[in-house]
């Protein structure tokens, strides 16, 4: 399996990332470089192993039901790139 | 032209409910309506880096009991997916969902549409949590954010495309939300957002085994407006048809104002959600067990009661609908029931004067203050005659509005009937005497005169005196 040019203009597309053309065509190395290092996980036998989607042997983790307190809103807009009314203003995005 | 006669409609709907657990689904956050914009929020809501969400077990549970509640197996062994997607009501640019293990799967509910039951599909039922809220400002260039409503328990109900008419449709969102209602594990109020809908809808000729294409019909505000989207968008995809066009699979929006939907364009490029399993949260287990506790925890649901109080208590399938669609008001049925045994009165006085106040005044039970120990006391001063059918219209509208009980109301207003049959007997000769001419014409055969002497008597007592011995003692006197 290998990543295109047009795989990473696609993905960079979906999270409204603007690349130049010279970080689109470092990134399909890049991205390349790291698939096929995790390719050598494929010359493991896994004959007999169930497939998982967690590596630790743990299941279950709950909490109760019990409200905590919010954080103070003026610690939650500390990362507001603008805001209004007590609400972060964003550019729109269009429909 | 009607579409009915050329083309079958097929639907399939997607519903949200909110689960009303006191926390959100990964963080101790409030999840309580209307508060302050962002003041329910936290690090973990809202996707700061380096925290983790901790799954709550209620919104689990409430998920399970839905799901059982609408007949779906339970997952032995479920998990939660990440669903990327890119915009501004979420701030992780992903939702926490369920992809391939959802909690529930290969479900059923039965709807009634024109007296004929039918039974639609459900396909999964799944939990994941809720977005935030957008407000467009500035003439549509600037969006404000509140994130209070995010990672609030939703779960998602899709339906197999079994329902063949806007009614159905809307037949099955009450049956749905008439469920959650009953399982308590949501307030399913659409005015706040808590159930709701979008509609996958496509035309085929009658006979063709293969779907058409479909739209996603998204925006639609209220069970009528599911109702009126759906009648809509057929027609629209029927005109497309006949004019041998071609449907376009698009998302579309409804907009209910103008009754009319609209495309989104450029949404089917962004349809790439690239799921995959949530490496923060672990596998969740579902033990028989626990499968087993939460079983024991579903009340009796609309159709159980439903068949219970046509066999038992032989109301009319109808008024039984009706009644079972609310739990309150089939809690309210049943708690007359202890104080009288008259179901079927009670069901008259529910489905007449109480439905009728109601739908008059735009209010919901709860909004009133009668109550079922009321309206079964109510009956009984009916039945023992210490009131006339006439004093109890009145002493049910003083009920609605006070919560007080029939007795002390009837004794307030001095509203209790008379039956002492001197007492009556004294105004009928009195009403005899003051009005010669209609006696007369009374006996000499004019039998409409009786209605006015029986009008004077009921004048004179202001409407206590028992009607049926007023007649018979009247009779007696002329005769």
């Amino acid at each position: 399996m290998s990543i295109t040019l047009k795989d990473v203009e696609h993905v960079a597309n979906l999270a409204r990332l603007d690349l130049s053309d010279a970080e689109k065509a470092q990134f399909t190395e890049q991205l390349n470089a790291i698939l096929k290092y995790a390719e050598k996980l494929n010359e493991l036998d896994t004959d007999g192993v169930e497939p998982t989607s967690h590596v630790l042997p743990i299941t279950n983790v709950m909490r109760d039901d019990v409200q905590k307190e919010s954080l103070p809103i003026e610690k939650v807009l500390l990362n507001a790139p603008d805001e209004e009314d007590g609400q972060f203003k964003v550019p729109a995005v269009l429909e | 032209m009607s579409v009915s006669n050329k083309y079958e409609t097929v639907v399939g709907l997607e519903v949200h409910v909110e689960l009303h657990t006191n926390s959100k689904i990964f963080c101790g956050c409030s999840t309580s309506f209307g508060a302050p914009p962002n003041t329910h929020t936290c690090p973990v809501c809202l996707g700061h880096p380096g925290v983790l969400p901790v799954l709550n077990r209620q919104a689990v549970e409430y998920a399970m009991k839905a799901a059982m509640a609408l007949n779906c197996t339970i997952a032995d062994v479920s998990k939660f997916d990440r669903k990327n997607y890119f915009y501004p009501d979420s701030p992780k640019a992903y939702q926490i969902s369920q992809y391939d293990q959802p909690i529930g799967e290969n479900g059923w509910i039965d709807i009634e549409v024109n007296g004929e039951t039918k039974r639609i599909g459900i396909t999964r039922l799944h939990l994941e949590e809720d977005a935030g809220k957008l407000t467009h400002v500035d003439g549509g260039y600037a969006s404000l954010v509140d994130f209070n409503r995010v990672g609030t328990p939703l779960v998602e109900i899709v339906s197999e495309p079994d329902i063949r008419t806007p009614e159905e449709a809307k037949a099955y969102l009450e049956k749905l939300k008439a469920i959650m209602l009953y399982c308590e594990v949501s307030d399913v109020k659409m005015e706040e957002g808590s159930l709701r809908c979008d509609a996958n809808i496509s035309l085929r000729p009658y006979g063709q085994e293969k779907f058409g294409t479909r739209a996603e019909l998204k925006n639609m505000n209220s069970f009528r407006g599911v109702q009126r989207g759906l009648e809509y968008e057929q027609l629209r995809q029927a005109e497309i048809l006949d004019a041998g066009g071609e449907v376009v699979q698009e998302t579309r929006r409804f907009d209910d104002a103008a009754g009319k939907s609209f495309s989104m364009r450029g949404k089917e490029e962004a349809h790439d959600y690239r799921y995959f399993p949530d490496p923060d949260l672990v596998r969740l287990h579902i033990s028989e067990e626990w499968k087993e506790s939460v079983r024991a925890s579903i009340p009796e649901l609309p159709d159980a009661r439903k068949a219970r109080y046509t066999a038992d208590y032989g109301l009319p399938a109808y008024d039984a609908e009706v009644i079972t669609a609310s739990k309150k008001l089939a809690d309210f049925f049943e708690e007359s029931l202890s104080y009288t045994k008259d179901a079927k009165a009670v069901s008259n006085w529910i489905m007449g004067d109480l439905l009728g106040y109601l739908n008059a005044n735009g209010l919901e039970l709860s909004d009133v203050r009668i109550t079922g120990q009321g309206l079964g006391e109510m009956i009984g001063l009916l039945e023992k005659g210490t009131i006339s059918g006439k004093i109890a219209k009145t002493v049910f509208k003083s009920m609605l509005e006070s919560g007080k009980l029939p007795q002390q109301i009837v004794e307030e207003q001095g509203l209790v009937q008379i039956s002492d049959e001197g007492a009556i007997l004294a105004i009928v000769d009195a009403v005899i005497e003051k009005n010669p001419q209609s006696v007369e014409d009374f006996r000499a055969g004019k039998e409409k005169a009786i209605g006015f002497l029986v009008g004077q008597i009921m004048k004179e007592t202001k409407g206590k005196a028992n009607p049926a011995l007023v007649n018979k003692l009247l009779l007696e006197r002329l005769q």
